[in-house]
């Protein structure tokens, strides 16, 4: 039984994915777009609730795939594919197919593009950046504004480009909230001196030990917490960053002035992914994820026997989520290529 | 002595039942949208006569919600009807619908037209 | 003299839609202001009487407008509306000179082969004959057209068709009926006697081989003239009222009249003449992207002749005046609606109009007197709706700009502002960069004059404090308002056309970066303003300017509309995304727009980038930067790399 599975996507469910079936003695290619495996957790500094460092994450990834039946091919990235047969062929720029007998696609998710929120001033004004960005300056060891100095006051959004219809996306991107609690606690622990406010609409705390470290955020760091949504900012004559929002628990207009903005920028369908699966016959929901067969037990599955789906190409998701949807699609794999295309 | 009962003082008690909700009903039923609103506020900080007065929306719509309306008549004038409310909703709620239509709905009770 | 039964129908339509006509322009005019009332009397003299003329046969009769829109659409209307006039004519004439009499009974031109059905003698008749059968054919043609394009729109070019009232449709059909019921009378007499023309001798000939031709004559005569009695008695009340009122329209127009800001005689003939053509059905966007089909103008001008309750269907509109711009009769339908937005109190009482009732003012429905200050309590605010508003004046200097609202949520448009004062060596005020008060517009969209003023006095105290002599805004919604509604002396201008002006005076030296853009004409400014031309001078100067399939006069709306205050979130984005896909059709990388609503609103449907056109015009900046000195002006040469 030598039949061949591509993993379409080098990320977190893809690796996870790719490892699990070689490991089940399937023979696996992994195709990623990018120079380098890892997708976007290669990024983070830690991870939540335990604020673990992401790099143990990776490492824990690269032993995985890391065995004789995986091969993993950089750089490649896929541009269609189609029927042939009982298996596919996968088109990816280059003269020649790769045939495949299952496909698992797991080409993740994009961040939302803060520019698009134009009145956050998100390449407009100076010190207004993405959680992502803020990452890598905590990896670099040093949070500090565009004059150089460290901030006194860090302001983090909530909900940037998420549960927004004028930015096209209604959808909850899940791990903002988490995330912005994380961050915060980050700031005030490297900075101890700086106060950090989050502008929130609601506080979605929904995994294990999350509402924990709200509290531990409050209670442990002083972090500051206004219920608001934050409408616009500019910039004063001082090049401080202002922010207008209504503290709507107190029911006022609040008017802050701070040095840093940091948007929570949320998960969105990614690009790369939105146009295979449009080139390729695959089903899109609403919120312009993929949409796996059920809702409830089939989200591994898509409307293609043979092509199933890994990871956060069909929902935002946190890490933890990611690789146990990646093992359902390992499992799910696992089950068709024993019982065929007919089952 | 009734130093620790559970009365709330009725100025600032929200008497759900007691109040008029008939104003509600009739903007809801004309601009259904209303219902999506969850208060986050982001018309109130963008509002533009809010940059010179207490106007917000969040709390005109809160207050119509609740049935509270003998501020609404005062607050609804102060709108200028500039739509960035509208412009930056979330949920996607038509804001300036909802100023015109309560506006309009005084102006039936009152007794200006039918 | 032969007195039949049959012709009774005819003359009592006849003579009962003349003496309506008559009477209602009569009152009409005597409703029309004396300003207004002097124009008309002075533009039935002169060169508005012969322009009124050339309209009404180009328009009324050969339907040119409707032709522009679609030939198979121009023809049908044409053949119906000159055909029917050529029969009424050459009918006339014929039965004048072969008739019993000269000056015949209307009754004789239009039987008058029932009552001359000998055939024709001398070439002169034989032609007459000949031609009215000819004009007939004509007629059926178009007729035919009529009937399939009921069934099957498309042949027409029309999309969407009309909804029309029970009412309408019985004329329609009564309508239908004349001609082929007029054929087949002639057809039927002919056969009798051996007469007739082409058509109604040989169809004559052909039906009397089946039928008996001597019975079945006069039904058919009976038909023809209940079928034109009963259009005739109907035509009141049905959207084929406009055949009269048009003419009445076109007159008063040529002398000058306009639709002006209240109801009055001039925006009720305008509603009258409104034939439900429902070409404006098919160039509205609510229609065609949203399916909103209840809000157009040939429907908020039938729910105005019915005094019905307009609120949903007036302030529903996106006031983009792509309808105005195609109509064929050239009704001022913004201005229509727009006064149903500030006057939906007084009602569209038709018998209050003609008794000159509504005029009063102060009057509404129920007969209670409007409160001074308008309908909401303003008891604690001095008797206005505004008076929160501190005037505090800036600084003085040449320019003043004024960002408005909507700028505030685009800051890159401010920023690129700011840039290329700076590097053009501009000294500005920046009259709302702080405590911004909104220009009024958007009050007056909802009708709300009163208040829209308040607001104006503000901002125009703050403008001339700055002792100004241009005023620059971004914002087309500022724009319009400023220039037709604020009195403050100076040029007012939006930033494409004050970066024109800057690069055609040679401060403003930009380079050719060779992007492809495609501009979209904002509503406001393009169809509002009259400014197509300035935009695209400047994108020339800086990129590749490519064309869209809807642009200038029939720009499409971005959808963001402040003028519609009912529809929702779904109805407009199916307007943006549709509108957005055609813009992206035009094979262009970029957009370019100048409005920062429609910057604001096609962000999230494009797949390529909305940038504004000062955007683009810091893109093309040299690195090097001008001389600032505003004394320093060079000569008007430009370095353009092309």
């Amino acid at each position: 039984m030598d039949k061949h599975v591509v993993v379409i996507g080098g990320g977190v469910a893809g690796l996870e994915c790719a490892g699990r079936l070689g490991r089940m003695g399937h023979r696996v290619t992994l195709l990623e777009k990018k120079e380098s495996t890892g997708g976007h957790a290669a990024r983070w500094y830690q991870l939540f609730p335990d604020r673990r460092p992401g790099s143990e994450i990776a490492d824990y990834l690269h032993k995985l795939a890391n065995h004789p039946n995986v091969t993993i091919i950089t750089g490649l990235g896929v541009e269609s594919f189609s029927r042939k047969g009982e298996g596919f062929h996968i088109k990816t720029g280059g003269v020649d197919f790769i045939k495949a007998d299952v496909i698992v696609v797991a080409t993740g998710f994009d961040l939302f593009d803060a520019a698009k929120k134009e009145e956050y001033g998100y390449g407009i004004y100076n010190n207004v950046i993405t959680s992502a960005e803020l990452e890598d300056m905590f990896r670099k060891g040093e949070i500090l504004t565009t004059t150089g100095v460290e901030p006194e006051r860090v302001g983090i959004v909530h909900c940037v480009g998420s549960r927004d219809e004028k930015t096209g996306n209604c959808h909850c991107s899940k791990v903002c909230c988490v995330t912005a609690v994380k961050q915060a606690i980050e700031i005030r622990e490297h900075l101890p001196a700086t106060q950090v406010f989050c502008f929130y609409m609601d506080m979605r705390m929904f995994g294990p030990y999350y509402e924990e470290l709200y509290r531990e955020s409050q209670e442990k760091w002083n972090v500051n917490f206004i219920r608001g949504k934050v409408s616009e900012a500019s910039e004063n004559i001082n090049g401080r960053l202002v922010v207008k929002v209504e503290d709507t628990l107190a029911s006022r207009p609040l008017r802050m002035e701070l040095d840093m903005l940091v948007l929570m920028s949320g998960m969105v369908m990614s690009k790369s992914g939105a146009d295979l699966a449009k080139r390729s016959g695959l089903a899109t929901g609403k919120n312009r994820f993929l949409a796996g067969l059920d809702h409830h037990y089939g989200t591994n599955k898509s409307a293609i026997k043979g092509v199933f789906y890994a990871g956060a190409c069909i929902a935002p998701m946190n890490i933890t989520d990611s690789l146990s949807h990646a093992r359902g699609a390992a499992l799910e794999v696992s089950d068709y290529l024993k019982k065929g295309i007919d089952s | 002595m009734n130093r620790f009962g559970f009365t709330i003082t009725k100025g600032r008690l929200i008497d759900y039942d007691a109040n008029d909700h008939s104003l509600a009903e009739i903007v809801m039923e004309q601009e259904p949208s209303l219902a999506l609103c969850i208060a986050c506020g982001c018309c109130g900080a963008t509002c533009t006569a809010g940059g010179h007065t207490g106007f917000s929306l969040r709390r005109i719509n809160l207050s119509l919600k609740r049935g509270e309306n003998d501020t609404l008549r005062q607050e609804i004038a102060r709108c200028m009807l500039c739509g960035k409310c509208t412009m930056l909703c979330p949920m996607g709620v038509n804001t300036r619908n909802i100023i015109l239509t309560v506006r309009n709905t005084l102006k039936v009770l009152d007794g200006y037209a039918y | 003299m032969r007195i039949e039964l049959f012709i009774l129908p005819f003359n009592i339509g006849l003579w009962f839609i003349l003496v309506y006509c008559v009477a209602r322009c009569i009152i009409w005019f005597r409703d029309l202001s004396r300003p207004d009332k002097l124009r008309l009397q002075r533009g039935f003299f002169g060169r508005a009487f012969v322009q009124s003329l050339r309209e009404i046969f180009m328009e009324s009769l050969l339907h040119r407008n409707i032709f522009r829109v679609n030939p198979v659409l121009g023809y049908m209307h044409m053949s119906l509306a000159f055909g029917w006039f050529l029969l009424i004519v050459f009918g006339t004439i014929e039965a004048d000179i072969f008739g019993d009499s000269h000056l015949n009974p209307p009754h004789k031109a239009i039987f008058f082969r029932f009552y001359h059905p000998e055939p024709a003698s001398g070439r002169v008749e034989i032609f007459f004959t000949f031609l009215m059968d000819l004009i007939l054919a004509f007629i059926l043609s178009g007729l035919l057209l009529a009937i399939i394009k009921r069934f099957r729109s498309k042949i027409a070019g029309l999309k969407k068709s009309a909804r029309h009232t029970f009412t309408d449709r019985v004329a329609l059909v009564s309508l239908w009926m004349i001609f082929p019921s007029r054929l087949l009378a002639e057809s039927f007499t002919s056969a009798q006697y051996g007469s007739g023309g082409f058509l109604t001798g040989n169809l004559g000939a052909i039906l009397v081989a089946i039928m008996p031709a001597q019975q079945m004559a006069i039904p058919f005569w009976w038909l023809y003239s209940i079928s034109l009695g009963t259009f005739f008695i109907l035509l009141p009340r049905t959207r084929y009222l406009h055949i009269p009122v048009e003419l009445f329209l076109i007159f008063m127009r040529n002398s000058g009249i306009r639709t002006g800001d209240r109801s009055g005689t001039f925006s009720d003939v305008g509603i009258h003449s409104c034939s439900s053509c429902g070409i404006c059905l098919n160039s509205c966007q609510m229609a065609l992207s949203a399916g909103v089909t209840h809000m157009q103008p040939l429907y908020l001008h039938k729910e105005i002749r019915e005094s019905r309750e307009i609120n949903g269907v007036a302030f529903n509109c996106l006031m983009c005046g792509r309808c105005e711009e195609i109509c064929p009769v050239g009704l001022e339908t913004t201005a229509i609606r727009m006064i149903q937005r500030r006057e939906p109190l007084t009602g569209n009482d038709m018998l209050g109009i003609w008794k000159g009732f509504m005029r009063q003012a102060g009057a509404t429905g129920n007969g209670k007197e409007i409160p001074a200050n308008g309908f909401t309590d303003v008891s604690g605010t001095n008797g206005t709706s505004f008076s929160y508003l501190k005037k505090t004046p800036g600084r003085k200097s040449k320019v003043a700009f004024f960002a408005g609202c909507m700028t505030h949520l685009t800051p890159s448009v401010i920023r690129a502002m700011e840039s290329i004062f700076r590097e053009a060596g501009i000294d500005y005020t920046f009259i709302d960069r702080e405590k911004g008060v909104c220009c009024g517009r958007p009050l007056m969209l909802a009708g709300q004059e009163k208040e829209a003023r308040e607001l104006i006095n503000h901002n125009s105290f703050l403008i001339g404090e700055s002792e100004a002599r241009i005023l620059v805004t971004p914002c087309p919604i500022c724009y319009k308002v400023f220039s037709e509604s604020y009195y403050s002396g100076l040029e007012v201008m939006h930033h494409s056309q004050y970066i024109d002006s800057l690069i055609t005076s040679g401060r403003l030296r930009l380079k050719y970066t060779g992007r492809s853009v495609v501009w979209h004409d904002p509503c406001e400014l393009g169809r509002g303003s009259g400014v197509y031309d300035e935009p695209r001078n400047v994108l020339r100067h800086i990129a590749q300017l490519c064309k869209s399939l809807e642009e200038k006069e029939m720009g499409l709306c971005c959808g963001g509309s402040l003028g519609n205050f009912k529809s929702g979130r779904e109805v407009r984005r199916r307007i943006t995304e549709d509108a957005a896909a055609i813009l992206v059709s035009s094979g262009a990388s970029t957009i370019a727009t100048g409005c920062p609503l429609c910057k604001k609103t096609f962000t999230p449907a494009s797949e390529i980038p909305v940038r504004d056109i000062a955007e683009l015009v810091t893109d093309a900046f040299y690195t090097v930067s001008n001389a600032s000195f505003v004394a320093d002006l060079e000569p008007a040469t430009m370095n353009i790399e092309k």
